[in-house]
């Protein structure tokens, strides 16, 4: 039997194997045919005004269309197309940031800084592929699957009184968004590892090797994103896949101590760094499985022009000296608003491995300034107002002179007008009296309706949803400053409403100030090339200019925690009191009062009255004398019990002294 | 006696008036009204003046003034009030037609108290005169009952500060005056709107149909009517001319159909005016439920707002329901004890309503405290007055300041506040206590004197 099995059994595994071989092979030429899934990793190193150094960590994979492979994969994670196909979900946005960017030193008006400066916290947006009724239920479970993803809270975001529907003022709006911020969540590397297991080659090749934890987290701002771009819908017909890109922003801080070594009497020198000085690491060569694999170094357009660098000199140069050579220089194409250009020195990884691991290094040799592009109006926010009643939020727009160009460039007509949209989500216990709306214009108070051009609200709900404020401003172009106040009542909670830590606050999610009018883009030459990077091209996108302001944090009035049960006794027994008493009187008839005051006659023979009175004789030295009956008046009564209140208590602080 | 007596005769009613009315206009005069407008005692969640405004705002830029938790004040007082809350003249303080309206509800309401007063007086002496008890109960010395209810409603600081501090208050007590006004003068449509209004504005005045019914049915207070009886059985004549009317279903019907009119007309107005907005349906959900389910906990001069901040989520319906219903439970047992007085009935129902009600202020109290001045000769031997007196000055000096220790300075806690609302609760529990067993107290006396019982019946 077992010999006659047996090669039924071979004939059996070899006539699977070679199925599978086939199928294998269909498989490869079905996706070969179509598009393959892709991986990128690019870094981007930018030098900052104030000393510091920006590096930007582009990944990006792009995930073949679901109907091509099943449910295999081989570069993109599994996790990201399950999400996506389950939730339908059409674009998502999740960022973790730790420290606020600082729009006045490191800009707000370049690509860079308008699509990675993020509000401190979490912040999660999407866009859903589903019928509208359904929207909420997808945001709610969207939330959790993200919580679990990333251990993060971010299922704090289900409940409808945390995120909100943006109309118009949001910039990739479009009915089906949801909105939602945590402010006070604190973002750490339990939130990175996540992040980093979707790469493929993790944090254990190629660029992301540099992600040294403690070096991360040393920076002065630190925001970790995740976007998704599906076109997986079918309705629109093209099926392209899902794009992946995971960017990690930090501003570090190099150590200047080489600079100080080189120029001790220089003390505005540029700190020189370099990657192994800033993260600690090297780069080893490159994740096998990326595609393009560069680092770049970027020159913005204030640093070229202050070094004098132009068209002509920018490969040998003065003031900096670079550690490796750059593979390729890419210029910014000129435009039309600006003299100086940006520069961009491209760095390729492939070229360098185990033995020979990449350093790039950049090597000040004299002082430079220079200043970032700056968004047209700086934005801040802060509360006026003081007690825990009410208070104002007020919203200060500050022109910042260095565009004052591009207001001119940008107005035809002598009327030049600057579009500036705001976009304000308070949670409900700030309750908002949007009736109370001012505008100022340079200090000047102006009327409502000639400023403000396009208001939506929907008001707060008592645990139920937020208060949104969209609302397009239509300044002139000259105003140097403008100021938005709403005032608030602030709500009380319950006691389990409050966090744990109830005195520090509750914090107001940061406004988007966005202008529209305004598109920041970095446009390359030599186009050819860019193709094959996702970094620049995403550079090259018009991307609208928008800022995010600070959180605010309000303090609320607290209730006693302690007191629970005080409070539902002592207001039983009141409630107990006013139903006791006045069915007392009401059910009070004569006969009974007779009744009741000879009950109370009764009682004052009692013996404990007996005993008092006794003693009270004796300690008056008199003989006891036979009570009265029935005490004809009430007045007599009092006295006594007045009387043997204050003997008890007597008793009581005399006990109390002699034991004591 | 003979000195109060004296006074109120020497100083005109209309003196006191026309102070009144300049005091108040001073007040308005006062730069942002001396931030009554905010201040927790004035204006709940339902009679605050800034969400009035905001409902308004919410009206006029297309919205349900609904849409948000911040109006849940009826549509009407929207459409009325709305456009004085922006309108303004060139010079004069902001809220100056505002003012002016709740000045006017106010003289309104006096009037109508002191016509009732009057009224009340000429039943009450009416009775004591079919009942031969003219001498013993020395009639000459009687109060002028209805001059002295207006001008404690009138000069009461609590009315002068809810009409000021631009709550809507003013105009609800007009209603419940209005309805008990024309419910004693039998003008039963006036007393159906009042009823209707009363109750649409606020929705606790509803229960004043059992004093209103009884007040058409039987008349103005007047002592029990076993009292009539047995005095004509003393005197072995039965005039019936001489009897107090026995109840009469008539004018109640009567009532009920212009009450029916009354809702009708008012809530098809209201679904006018809510008519591309939510419907009736939001309207009652975010004004009786507002009211019902005590969603908003910010302090004020009551109890719940603190219970409800502290009490388990868990427990939370069941309080909801055992405190609705401590009003309820009383309204039989003192409809059966004060049926001959309904006016009196009325008071005491007015009194528990604002001591229990969800949001209440120091309207509400300017309210009960006007109409017990009405009862100013039955309840001249009530006990604890001086203490309910000093209670009321007490507690209305330091509950601004504990509030302000909490919430502006920080250095005071919640509970502080909360016990001088506790002390106010009990304050109110005791003035109706002890209001109640005086009344009886006093229809004891009257029975005594009758049957010729010594007259020290009270406990």
């Amino acid at each position: 039997m077992v010999l006659l099995q047996r090669p039924h059994i071979l004939l059996l595994l070899i006539g699977t194997h070679q199925f599978l071989q086939c199928w294998i092979a269909f498989g490869s030429v079905n996706e070969e045919g179509q598009k393959q899934a892709e991986f990128s990793e690019e870094l981007l190193l930018k030098p900052l005004p104030d000393h510091k150094l920006l590096a930007h960590f582009h990944f990006q994979s792009s995930g073949p269309p679901s109907t091509s492979n099943g449910c295999h994969h081989h570069l993109f994670p599994k996790a990201i197309s399950q999400l996506v196909q389950k939730f339908r979900i059409k674009e998502m946005e999740l960022s973790f940031t730790k420290g606020r960017w600082n729009y006045e030193s490191w800009g707000g008006f370049d690509p860079l800084s308008s699509s990675n400066a993020k509000p401190p916290g979490v912040e999660l947006w999407a866009v859903f592929d589903v019928p509208q009724h359904h929207i909420d239920a997808s945001w709610k479970n969207l939330t959790h699957t993200l919580s679990g993803l990333f251990c993060a809270s971010i299922n704090f975001l289900e409940s409808t009184a945390t995120y909100s529907t943006p109309e118009w003022s949001f910039p990739p709006a479009s009915g089906n968004v949801r909105y939602g911020t945590l402010p006070c969540e604190a973002v750490c590397t339990e939130n990175l590892t996540p992040w980093l297991k979707l790469l493929p080659c993790r944090d254990k090749a190629g660029i992301a090797l540099l992600l040294d934890r403690p070096s991360l987290y040393r920076g002065f701002y630190h925001s970790q994103q995740l976007h998704l771009t599906s076109t997986g819908s079918s309705s629109e017909g093209i099926d392209s896949g899902i794009i992946l890109e995971q960017t990690l922003t930090v501003v570090l801080q190099p150590n200047s101590e080489m600079a100080i070594e080189v120029h001790a009497s220089e003390k505005h020198i540029q700190p020189s760094w370099s990657l192994s000085s800033i993260f600690g690491k090297q780069v080893s060569g490159r994740c096998v499985l990326a595609k393009p694999s560069s680092v770049y170094l970027l020159l913005d357009r204030g640093l070229s022009a202050a070094n004098g660098l132009t068209s002509e000199n920018f490969w040998s140069n003065p003031s900096f000296e670079l550690s490796a050579n750059p593979d390729r220089i890419f210029l910014e194409e000129s435009s039309s608003h600006s003299k100086s250009l940006s520069i961009l020195y491209m760095f390729q990884v492939e070229k360098y491995c185990e033995s020979e691991p990449f350093d790039i290094g950049l090597m000040w040799k004299v002082p430079v300034a220079w200043l970032c592009q700056q968004t047209p109006l700086h934005a801040s926010r802060f509360l006026m107002g003081s007690g825990n009643e009410r208070a104002a939020i007020a919203i200060s727009l500050k022109s910042t002179q260095f565009t004052e160009g591009f207001m001119s460039a940008n107005s035809k007509d002598g009327s030049c007008e600057l579009r500036v949209d705001v976009f304000q989500v308070v949670p409900w216990y700030v309750k908002v009296y949007f009736h109370s709306l001012r505008v100022f214009v340079d200090q000047q108070p102006r009327a409502v309706s000639d400023i403000i051009e396009k208001i939506h609200v929907s008001p707060s709900k008592d645990k139920m949803s937020p208060g949104v404020m969209e609302v397009v401003l239509k300044l002139p172009c000259r105003v140097n400053t403008a100021a938005l106040t709403i005032e608030f009542d602030k709500g009380f909670l319950r006691i389990d409403e409050y966090l744990p830590d109830a005195n520090q606050g509750f914090d107001i999610p940061s406004a988007i100030i966005s202008f529209p009018n305004f598109h920041a883009s970095m446009v390359f030459l030599e186009d050819d090339s860019l193709n094959k990077s996702p970094l620049l091209s995403k550079f090259q996108e018009k991307c609208p200019v928008m800022s995010y302001t600070e959180v605010l944090l309000v303090p609320l009035t607290t209730p006693d925690f302690s007191m629970p049960y005080n409070v539902i006794t002592i207001t039983c027994t009141v409630f107990a009191l006013y139903f006791g008493s006045v069915l007392n009187v009401l059910q009070r008839s004569v006969a009974e009062e007779e009744r009741f005051l000879k009950a109370k006659a009764a009682k004052k023979t009692g013996r404990l009255p007996l005993l008092l009175s006794k003693l009270s004789a004796k300690l008056r030295g008199r003989r006891l004398e036979p009570l009265h009956s029935p005490p004809s008046s009430s007045s007599f009564i009092n006295s006594k019990l007045v009387l043997k209140v204050i003997l008890v208590a007597g008793l009581a602080v005399g006990w109390q002294y002699f034991f004591s | 006696m003979e000195k109060v007596k004296k006074k109120i005769g020497s100083f005109s009613f209309w003196n006191w008036v026309t102070a009144s009315i300049i005091f108040r206009l001073i007040l308005i005069y006062f730069p942002k009204n001396l931030n009554l407008s905010s201040r927790p005692e004035v204006s709940t969640p339902l009679t605050s003046f800034r969400r009035l405004a905001e409902g308004y705002w919410l009206k006029q830029s297309f919205m349900s003034p609904y849409a948000g938790s911040m109006y849940h004040g009826s549509p009407l007082l929207l459409s009325l009030l709305g456009p004085l809350t922006i309108n303004r003249i060139e010079g004069q303080p902001n809220h100056l037609l505002y003012s002016l309206v709740s000045v006017i509800a106010d003289v309104v309401s006096a009037m109508l108290i002191r016509a009732t007063g009057q009224n009340l007086r000429l039943a009450y002496l009416r009775s004591l005169e079919s009942l031969d008890l003219v001498k013993q109960i020395e009639v000459s010395e009687f109060l002028f009952s209805g001059d002295i209810a207006a001008l404690i409603y009138l000069c009461n600081p609590f009315t002068i500060v809810a009409c000021v501090g631009l709550s809507t208050s003013p105009i609800e007590n007009m209603a419940v005056i209005l309805c008990l006004y024309g419910a004693c003068s039998r003008l039963i449509p006036l007393a159906a709107f009042g009823w209707v209004i009363a109750t649409h504005l606020s929705l606790y005045p509803a229960i004043l149909i059992i004093p209103v019914i009884f007040l058409l049915g039987c008349g103005p207070d007047s002592p029990p009517r076993k009292l009539f009886l047995q005095r004509h059985q003393q005197k072995e004549v039965l005039n019936q001319s001489k009897l107090p009317p026995r109840f009469s279903w008539g004018p109640v019907i009567h009532f009920a159909f212009w009450a029916f009119l009354w809702s009708v007309y008012v809530l098809v107005l209201c679904g006018i005016s809510l008519k591309q907005f939510g419907g009736l349906w939001e309207m009652f959900k975010s004004t009786y439920g507002f009211i019902l389910t005590v969603e908003d906990l910010s302090p004020n001069i009551g109890v719940l707002w603190y219970f409800f901040a502290e009490v388990f989520e868990f427990f939370r319906n069941f309080f909801l329901i055992v405190f609705h219903v401590n009003i309820l439970f009383m309204i039989l047992p003192l409809a059966i004890r004060l049926r001959h007085r309904p006016c009196y009935l009325a008071f005491v129902y007015v009194a528990i309503c604002s001591m229990l009600k969800s949001y209440p202020s120091v309207g509400d109290s300017a309210l009960y405290l006007g109409l017990l001045g009405w009862f100013v000769n039955e309840l001249a031997d009530m006990q604890f007055s001086l203490f309910l007196f000093c209670g009321y000055v007490g507690v209305s000096l330091l509950s601004p300041v504990m509030h302000n220790l909490w919430i502006w300075r920080g250095t005071g806690n919640a509970n502080f506040y909360f016990a001088t609302a506790m002390v106010y609760a009990c304050l109110q529990i005791v003035l109706v206590v002890e209001g109640v067993s005086a009344m009886l107290n006093h229809d004891r006396k009257l029975r005594n004197l009758i049957t010729g019982k010594p007259q020290d019946a009270k406990s």
